[in-house]
């Protein structure tokens, strides 16, 4: 009888918690077939000097950046975004650096490249891809796609710190705060949040500059080598470049579809 | 049948304790990771992953190994294998438990974990894993607990048992395959992209999972009133010999793929892991190491004198069980990073907090396997009245 009461508690039990964890699956099921009742979308209030675009993309010529000029590009990025500068090499956190031409393009090997390029400052950052992998691995939609203008974004805070995200990308372009970020930032912009421990970040394509109608910090420390605009746009400025010169992406055969190009 | 947990000779608790203190060194160290962060591993931006998930990749391959027994039993109505078919399953469990927590300490943010079920994305195969695993350790928590009970009630187990039974086996395929799927279908990283990933990772397995079967049945003979059997024995070597000459042939498949293709994104892992790149080799002598015991082993298992001979066929798991965990707990995942997406090297060790913490998830999930291997072997040693 005790024997026979306590099993059934037990099932009664285990029917509950399998009950409250499976809800959240088949809600998201009922949803998707129509049949959820959801609570009205927020609405989101634009700025009428907002920059909008169906797809954004960036041209970066490099013949146009000198060391200089880049390692500004660098500090107004990682100052706009409170990007923390550790020293110690293995919880580095960056969201757009100076590399060389043979690591930003290593599927591109070229033994005799020309003395100018093999020396130049070549930044890279998020590609923020057409068919991004990051977005593919990411199990909670923590990173995820905006469809209204192509930006890959992150929510830090329902990334759960699993770094699929960070194996997923083919550009190293991930960053993840092994250790708590506030510390090691130097200017405190209180305009961005800054981040926690354990959650992954990445360049933003500065999604919240424009909105307010600003270009991209980059861009505007660039002195006119990045051009920021809209790949759906025949008649955009980036567009008009691609046309002019020839451009290449950063590992293009493997289908990603990078946003950012480069006149080399 | 928990009340068997309960009852031990000194020997039994003794173990306990040995393994309770390791586990709570760990959880100590836990603590320390959850205030500071994954910073106290050796992890970093190149090498995001590390000894937390090499160690679940190689326990998903043991829990997946269970099945080498359960099989033959019930697909092939191979008798023999009815006495130990409980300990493959138990061993299942206790492994899935090690993998859950390995999952659980490598995340930066545990406290969100749930965020997995509250946004479920089927896009993400890390989401097929979870249902996967979990689905694992529940069928053979249900199968194992019930044909056990009725072992011991000497009664058939229920008639709903079975079609779960039937369920699991293509299940055990499935949680090494998913798991493999989690990294060969990264664009970019050319070490993982193999079609042959996923059986790879499953030769390995039912190497690894049988081979520590083996060991376990021998240290249940000495020490208990309980005998897996000879046979039985015998019948696990001979898987185990099959499955280490079919991993060592995959390897030599990957091998040939990329040296004889000569593409270079393919070749660099294996020539960082085995020769060292830009100078940098820290897990040559491993890789080494590994390629060696699971060839020595494979050799020794093929020569019926010595995989006959129990004193031989010990050294010779304990070999195929090493071997295989290098090749997968060491070399598998860090391998796979190193050249980073940039071309650039950045090795990657476990540092001793990362350490401490890896033993305490090993010695809870030896903990487990303790305490329902006790329960199993009680069962059996009432059933022949020897208790």
């Amino acid at each position: 009888m005790m024997e026979n009461s306590r099993r059934n508690f037990l099932k009664v039990a285990g029917a509950a918690a399998l009950a409250v964890g499976a809800k959240p699956v088949v809600d998201a099921v009922a949803a998707s077939a129509g049949t959820g009742h959801a609570a009205p979308e927020p609405v989101a209030i634009k700025d009428k000097e907002a920059l909008t675009a169906k797809n954004w993309g960036m041209v970066i010529n490099v013949g146009k950046l000198d060391h200089k000029t880049v390692e500004a590009v660098v500090a107004a990025c990682h100052v706009t975004y409170n990007v923390p500068d550790i020293a110690f090499k293995r919880h580095e956190i960056k969201w757009i650096w100076e590399t060389e031409f043979k690591h930003a393009f290593p599927s591109n090997p070229n033994k005799y490249l020309s003395e100018k390029l093999e020396h130049a400052p070549i930044l890279v950052l998020c590609n923020h891809c057409e068919n991004p992998p990051c977005v593919r691995a990411c199990p909670t939609k923590a990173t995820f796609k905006r469809e209204t203008d192509g930006v890959v974004m992150m929510d830090y805070h329902r990334c759960i710190g699993c770094r699929f995200c960070m194996a997923a990308c083919p550009f190293g372009a991930r960053s993840f705060n092994f250790v708590d970020p506030r510390p090691h930032i130097k200017t405190l912009n209180k305009q961005y949040p800054t981040r926690m421990k354990g959650v992954v970040e990445k360049c933003t394509f500065c999604v919240e500059r424009l909105a307010e109608g600003k270009l991209p910090a980059c861009v505007e420390a660039s002195e006119g080598a990045i051009a920021f605009g809209d790949l759906d746009d025949p008649e955009s400025n980036v567009r008009k470049l691609l046309k002019e010169h020839f451009t290449i992406r950063r590992k293009e055969a493997l289908g990603t579809e990078p946003s950012v190009y480069y006149i080399v | 049948m928990l009340e068997l947990a309960l009852k031990g000779e000194k020997k039994y608790w003794g173990l306990m304790a040995v393994l309770a203190t390791i586990f709570g060194v760990g959880v100590i160290t836990y603590f320390y990771q959850l205030q500071i962060g994954l910073g106290i591993t050796g992890m970093s931006r190149d090498v995001s992953w590390g000894f937390y998930i090499a160690q679940f990749t190689f326990l998903v391959g043991v829990a997946a190994g269970g099945v080498m027994v359960v099989l033959p039993y019930y697909l092939h109505d191979y008798k023999a294998f009815g006495r130990i078919t409980i300990l493959g399953e138990f061993l299942a469990i206790a492994a899935i438990t090690m993998c859950l927590l390995f999952i659980l300490v490598d995340l930066g943010q545990p406290m969100r974990m749930l965020n997995v079920l509250f946004y479920p994305t089927p896009n993400s195969v890390l989401f097929w894993d979870m249902i996967v695993l979990n689905g694992y350790l529940f069928l053979n928590i249900v199968v194992g607990w019930n044909v056990l009970e009725a072992e011991r009630n000497n009664t058939h187990y229920p008639p709903w048992v079975k079609p779960l039974i039937y369920v699991s086996i293509p299940w055990a395929i499935s949680i090494h395959t998913v798991t493999a799927y989690l990294y060969c279908g990264l664009p970019g990283r050319g070490f993982w992209m193999t079609a042959i990933l996923a059986p790879r990772f499953l030769s390995s397995a039912f190497a690894a999972g049988p081979a520590l079967l083996i060991l376990l049945c021998l240290i249940i003979r000495r020490f208990t009133n309980f005998d897996p059997g000879r046979e039985q024995i015998q019948s696990l070597a001979k898987i185990v010999t099959y499955a280490i000459l079919l991993n060592l042939f995959f390897f030599l498949c990957e091998v040939f793929v990329a040296f004889y293709s000569n593409i270079p994104e393919h070749m660099d892992h294996i020539l960082y892991l085995f020769f060292g790149l830009h100078g940098h080799g820290v897990l040559v002598p491993w890789m080494w190491l590994s390629i060696g015991l699971m060839v020595s082993g494979a050799v020794l298992l093929i020569i019926p004198a010595c995989r006959k001979n129990e004193g031989v066929l010990i050294a010779t798991c304990v070999m195929i069980f090493a071997g295989t965990w290098i090749d997968k707990g060491l070399g598998m995942i860090s391998g796979g990073f190193v050249p980073n997406p940039l071309h650039e090297v950045n090795e990657y060790l476990p540092t001793v907090p990362e350490v401490l913490i890896t033993l305490g998830v090993w010695a809870a999930g030896f903990i487990v396997l303790t305490i329902l291997f006790k329960i199993a072997v009680s069962v059996k040693e009432e059933a022949a009245g020897v208790a």
